[in-house]
């Protein structure tokens, strides 16, 4: 048995560490005017994107802090570079047309539900790897993050592919805008359960999580602002035909409403606006944006001051990163390599990091699921808890399994291997995930890392230690080890878990 | 004793905390005895699980969801389980089959990650704990060194009431793939980084535990297809693992049925009435029936008044299960006091779901419970003396 002894790395291999970690804490000591230098660019890189290359850190290295935030920001989106699955472009399945059929129909329901499914997240994963803004999808997955709704419940690949793109087009816009929109949009209305609550009998699924999770955060509101705050969202529907939100007044409780103190006869719109009036509103989210890009502990009284610049600038969020990526805790040295990268950053960014472009995503998609992150089927309503419980003994080996796969070397029978992929989730033993992971393990033998293509993409000078990882190595190099199994070795090491 | 397990239980005397005090210096954990707990993701509704079906007041307030006299499953003159958890049956009347009504606690809060956070820590309603109810019993009364970990979450969800303290716990989906991956492990070191110190701690749980795994049990019990179905396969795998295992923990996810309830609901119960019944068989086969309890829980029940999408929305107390060799089995804890609903519409609890914990602590490990509980819960009778 191996003694678990903390047995710090010595020596020679420790030595381009120490430099790295000293390069840091000089460069953070630097007046803001001065470069971000190469380990501040890959900081600010990787925690507003997926695994900057070589060539991208290199590019920002030379920037200020201003300046490189702000080159960030500009390239902000509304929209996808990647053009969507035709299936969106079909008309909606009315969900009434679901309930008459027969088994035979029911099966190829779900079958054409799963493979939409499928292809929904494939283009994500694409547009995550190739879009020109990458804070843009890194805000898209904190809003739907945020705003969490799952396929699973909403079962219309369509509907959930329509929030997808309203996440985006606010998804560096404006927070109070999103939040009325994201309140009226079909797949929220099916998953909170408003589209059929009626004056009768509320449903209180929509008015608690809405006051919990999108936007005073828990312990801010009573269980009769709930009650109250449900009355007020019945009527907010959708056409049955259509998928379409639609307001209807038969359904709405017309009457005095009391929430959070103020009284009238209040709609859905009148209750939202109540919440983002509340300074806890502001403090909430700004919290939450810490923890995507700061540190897991955010500072309360930093969170305070951001909290005032989001609402002064009428949660336009722009202004809130901008502050947030410009505050000294964002690039002190402390703060570097303490969050865990998700498993979708882990994922795509090892895919751009290592320059593997994949024509098939959906073995990644599955291996992104495996590891805990499914996109679009986030666990409940409150998302995926994240932090340090992405790291547990199945998901940490998962990890270094999808890893070591892209080191097996080039395989040149992963073309036919391909073809079968399809036909993987049916006719074979284990139940749906033992065939999802076979279905990945067989399709991960066409992401080759390419050592040879890749070490001509790296500039000169360039350490693969300082690309690879935010912080030292616990495992010494071995002396000698270079080429794609130093690039293994890294990638075999805890640090490399880290942003 | 093997010599690792020597070495083991010698390095933590001097921490323990217990010296000289007999009752808590052996090894709390019976090397045989194991919980296995099944969470019931989404809080369960208890009313539509044991059933009050003679109560009037069950009928008026349930008139679209309440489910028919002639088709529940009586076991007393009051109550009736589901009849989708029909395979639950040969337990009860093997009297090896404990309910508990009632199960909450004081002040009770409706939200889903509040409230599951507050059973898995067994804190107080104003409490905010770390370390999980579990978690703080192993750190206290640590598992023989030979054991292969303290708990094993199956599947890739948080560990839940197992998070934290300085137990060892795992996470697998199954033996056999825990293994096949387990050599990819091998940092060793420390780090005052919190972040890279819990990986590091979750790798070397994992080269622990690796050591004292075993994988490719075959059953003749022939287990349910789908997620639950697996995860009960692996919880049988565990079970007749020769290096014990004190807790094993299963989720099942769904129950958060605030719209068209009904279907939903039957077809949940019955995954875990035969994932349930599997259990049981291969627990027999492997001649673990007696030394194991199987438990359920919940972050809270649902709403007595249906509403009116079909659906009910979140309660406060539940009912809940506890079967094995050793269980006393019937009813625990008063029905359910439609009579006494709160201002919200919701039950009062009747059994602080810390006396339900208790009851495993103490009956079945014999630990000091208010140690771990933070207070004293008076412990149930559903364990056999």
């Amino acid at each position: 048995m191996r003694a678990p002894i903390a047995t710090p790395a010595r020596g020679f291999a420790r030595i381009p560490a120490i430099l790295a970690l000293a390069l840091v804490a000089w460069a953070t000591s630097l007046p803001a005017s001065a470069a971000i230098g190469y380990e501040g660019a890959r900081h600010l890189l990787n925690r507003t994107g997926f695994g900057a290359t070589d060539g991208e850190i290199a590019a920002s290295a030379g920037l200020a802090r201003g300046e490189a935030v702000e080159r960030i920001l500009a390239m902000a989106r509304t929209e996808a570079s990647v053009a969507a699955p035709a299936f969106v472009n079909e008309s909606f399945v009315p969900y009434y047309k679901l309930r008459g059929q027969d088994e035979a129909q029911r099966k190829a329901t779900q079958q054409m539900n799963v493979e939409q499914g499928f292809e929904l997240r494939e283009w994500w994963l694409r547009e995550i790897l190739l879009t020109p803004s990458p804070l843009t999808e890194r805000m898209t997955i904190f809003w739907h993050n945020h705003f969490a709704t799952s396929q699973q419940k909403v079962k219309s690949a369509k509907l959930i592919h329509s929030q997808n793109v309203l996440l985006r087009s606010q998804a560096l816009g404006n927070f109070a805008t999103l939040l009325h929109a994201v309140s009226k949009d079909p797949a929220m209305l099916v998953y909170l359960d408003n589209a059929n609550s009626r004056r009768q009998a509320p449903n209180e699924n929509f008015a608690r999580e809405v006051m919990e999770l999108f936007t005073l955060g828990e312990g801010h509101y009573a269980e009769g602002d709930i009650k109250e705050a449900a009355r007020a969202f019945t009527g907010w529907s959708i056409d049955r035909d259509t998928g379409r939100f639609v307001n209807r007044p038969f359904f709405h409780d017309a009457g005095t409403k009391t929430v959070l103190g103020k009284s009238g006869r209040f709609g859905g719109d009148d209750v939202l606006d109540i919440l983002l009036a509340r300074r806890e509103t502001a403090e909430f989210v700004t919290r939450k944006l810490w923890r995507e890009f700061v540190s897991p502990e955010p500072d309360e009284a930093q969170v305070k001051r951001l909290a005032g610049v989001f609402r002064d600038a009428r949660y336009e969020v722009k202004p809130l990163l901008r502050a947030l990526l410009l505050s000294d805790a964002f690039w002190a040295p402390e703060n570097r390599a303490t969050l865990i990268k998700s498993p979708v950053e882990l994922v795509a960014g090892t895919l751009r990091t290592l320059d593997i472009h994949p024509m098939n995503l959906r073995p990644a998609v599955v291996a992104s699921a495996l590891l805990g992150q499914n996109l679009m089927s986030p666990p409940n309503v409150k998302g995926w808890p994240g932090g340090e419980a992405w790291i547990t003994s199945a998901t940490l080996l998962g990890r270094k399994q999808f890893l070591e796969r892209l080191f097996r070397g080039n395989a040149p029978m992963a073309a036919p291997e391909m073809v079968a992929v399809g036909d993987e989730m049916k006719g074979e033993a284990g139940g749906p995930e033992a065939r999802a992971r076979r279905m990945m393990e067989r399709g991960l033998q066409a992401y080759a890392f390419d050592w040879w293509r890749w070490s001509r993409t790296l500039q000169r000078g360039s350490s693969v230690e300082a690309l690879m990882l935010a912080t030292a190595a616990v495992n010494p190099v071995p002396p000698g080890t270079d080429g794609a199994e130093l690039v293994r070795f890294l990638a075999s090491d805890p640090a490399y878990q880290l942003k | 004793m093997k010599r690792r397990e020597f070495l083991r239980l010698g390095a933590l005397l001097p921490m323990s905390g217990w010296i000289g005090n007999f009752a808590h210096g052996a090894p709390a954990t019976d090397s045989r005895k194991l919980l296995v707990l099944v969470e019931l993701k989404g809080g369960n509704d208890g009313l539509n699980t044991v059933i009050p079906f003679a109560d009037a007041r069950y009928r008026s307030l349930r008139s679209r969801l309440g489910v028919d006299r002639d088709k529940v499953l009586k076991i007393t003159e009051g109550a009736a389980l589901h009849p989708s958890l029909e395979m639950l049956a040969p337990s009860w009347e093997a009297k090896q089959l404990a309910i508990v009504q009632g199960v909450g606690y004081p002040d009770p809060n409706l939200s889903h990650f509040r409230s599951i956070e507050i059973w898995d820590t067994a804190s107080k309603g104003d409490e905010y704990l770390d370390a999980g109810w579990l978690a703080r019993a192993f750190t206290l009364s640590p598992s023989p060194a030979s054991f292969a970990a303290d708990g094993v979450v199956v599947g890739a969800g948080g560990m839940g009431p197992l998070a934290g303290g300085s137990g060892r716990s795992i996470a697998l989906t199954s033996p056999e793939q825990f293994l096949r991956n387990a050599r990819l492990a091998k940092a060793e070191g420390e780090s005052r980084n919190p972040a890279l110190a819990h990986i590091l701690r979750v790798e070397r749980d994992v080269m622990v535990s690796a050591e004292r795994l075993h994988a490719g049990r075959k059953f003749t019990t022939a287990f349910p297809l789908g997620a639950f179905g697996n995860a009960v396969n692996t919880a049988a795998q565990l079970a007749a693992n020769p290096e014990g295992i004190a807790v094993i923990r299963l989720s099942l996810a769904g129950f958060d049925t605030h719209a068209n309830q009904q279907g939903v609901h039957a077809n949940l119960l019955r995954q875990l009435g035969e994932g349930l019944a599997a259990l049981r068989d291969a627990l027999i086969e492997t001649g673990r029936w007696n030394s194991t309890l199987v438990a359920t829980y919940s972050e809270f029940g649902r709403r007595p008044q249906e509403n009116q999408s079909g659906g009910t929305d979140h309660g406060t107390s539940s009912t809940h299960f506890v079967m094995g060799g050793a269980v006393r089995g019937g009813m625990y804890g008063p029905p359910p006091s439609l009579d006494r609903l709160d201002g919200n519409g919701n039950l009062p609890f009747a059994v602080d779901f810390r006396a339900y914990y208790a009851t495993f602590l103490e009956r079945w490990w014999g630990m000091d419970s208010p140690a771990v509980l933070g207070g004293r819960f008076k412990p149930l009778d559903f364990i056999k003396v």
